[in-house]
């Protein structure tokens, strides 16, 4: 994706820097991995028989794919009274580049050390890229690549997750 | 295990049920994903749909019961085209575009996965999994320079 070069300072300062340093609300657990298990009726011996787990992967581990699962708030907790957004960075550009849609369109997760009941993740965001304006049918506006860091307790990267998003005013939307 | 090899297909008939408890699994709270009047109402679709990280998981599962419990996922990316609403079947076929040991000697096999309904291509796939070389390899043992998914 080619950069944009005409972007206000403040967002072209984003790009590349880590944002919003955050650990997860609560450790992972088994009985979410076998209820996301269940969600899609998944039997892989990995996350229900201890013993092969312990011979291949050095104990349970978490399916991979859940990793953004960890880190999405709370439905509702005490003394929080604005629910927190799982991709800030998302719609800090949406607000400061001043384009009220947005959708997402692509996500690729990259898996590194093994996710494991009890640790506790942290996740950094980070902007990679953000485009010149296109015209799209959707209507007006940029795309943008965000990268979500996860590590474990003990540092070691877990995994990234990256999104591309589009931001975009709709056809005949003031700017 | 080459280049070629049809994986084979996973069907599912997907209900209220799947939505939901595939949307709860994943923490994602969004109305448009337990609430029919929301949906219909909001979002201008005809029900309520599944999830980006449930399709994560469902494309995952797909994947380690074809190479069973040594393979490991490196990367996965994919793109949501339609909507998977109850009362779809949706099926889950996949090829096998590539195969390569890279210099650490990891064995990694790409595929191609479709997740459609009838003919509308609601996902697609591309991912990236690790399988053993040999009887004696175990992909989940490699770290640092020699896991480079």
């Amino acid at each position: 994706m080619s950069q944009a070069t005409d972007l206000p300072d403040e967002v072209a300062g984003w790009i590349d820097a880590v944002r919003y340093e955050e650990t997860g609300d609560f450790p992972v657990e088994r009985g979410y991995i076998w209820t996301a298990c269940a969600s899609v009726e998944n039997g892989n011996p990995l996350f229900w028989d201890d013993k092969a787990a312990a011979e291949i992967t050095g104990g349970p581990i978490a399916p991979p794919s859940m990793l953004s699962t960890w880190f999405r708030p709370h439905h509702w907790a005490p003394d929080v009274e604005e629910q927190r957004l799982p991709l800030q960075v998302h719609f800090d550009l949406k607000d400061r580049l001043d384009l009220p849609e947005a959708v997402m369109s692509d996500n690729t997760m990259t898996f590194h050390e093994p996710v494991r009941p009890g640790d506790v993740l942290s996740t950094r965001q980070r902007l990679r890229s953000v485009s010149p304006e296109k015209t799209t049918k959707l209507g007006i506006g940029r795309f943008w690549v965000i990268d979500v860091e996860y590590h474990n307790q003990r540092g070691e990267l877990v995994g990234v997750e990256s999104w591309t998003g589009f931001g975009y005013r709709r056809d005949g939307e003031a700017s | 295990m080459k280049a070629g090899t049809v994986l084979p297909d996973l069907t599912y008939d997907v209900s209220s049920t799947t939505v939901v408890l595939g949307a709860l699994a994943t923490r994602d709270w969004r109305p448009q994903h337990h609430d029919y009047h929301f949906a219909t109402e909001r979002n201008g679709v005809r029900d309520i749909f599944l999830n980006a990280p449930n399709q994560a998981a469902w494309f995952e599962r797909y994947v380690t019961d074809w190479t069973g419990p040594f393979g490991r996922l490196g990367r996965m990316s994919f793109r949501m085209h339609d909507s998977v609403f109850p009362g779809d079947q949706m099926r889950l076929s996949g090829k096998v575009v590539d195969v390569e040991d890279d210099g650490a000697g990891c064995r990694w096999v790409s595929l191609e996965i479709t997740l459609s309904v009838a003919d509308r291509t609601c996902s697609t796939c591309s991912a990236r999994v690790a399988v053993p070389v040999d009887p004696d390899d175990n992909p989940w043992s490699r770290r640092g320079e020699r896991w480079q998914p």
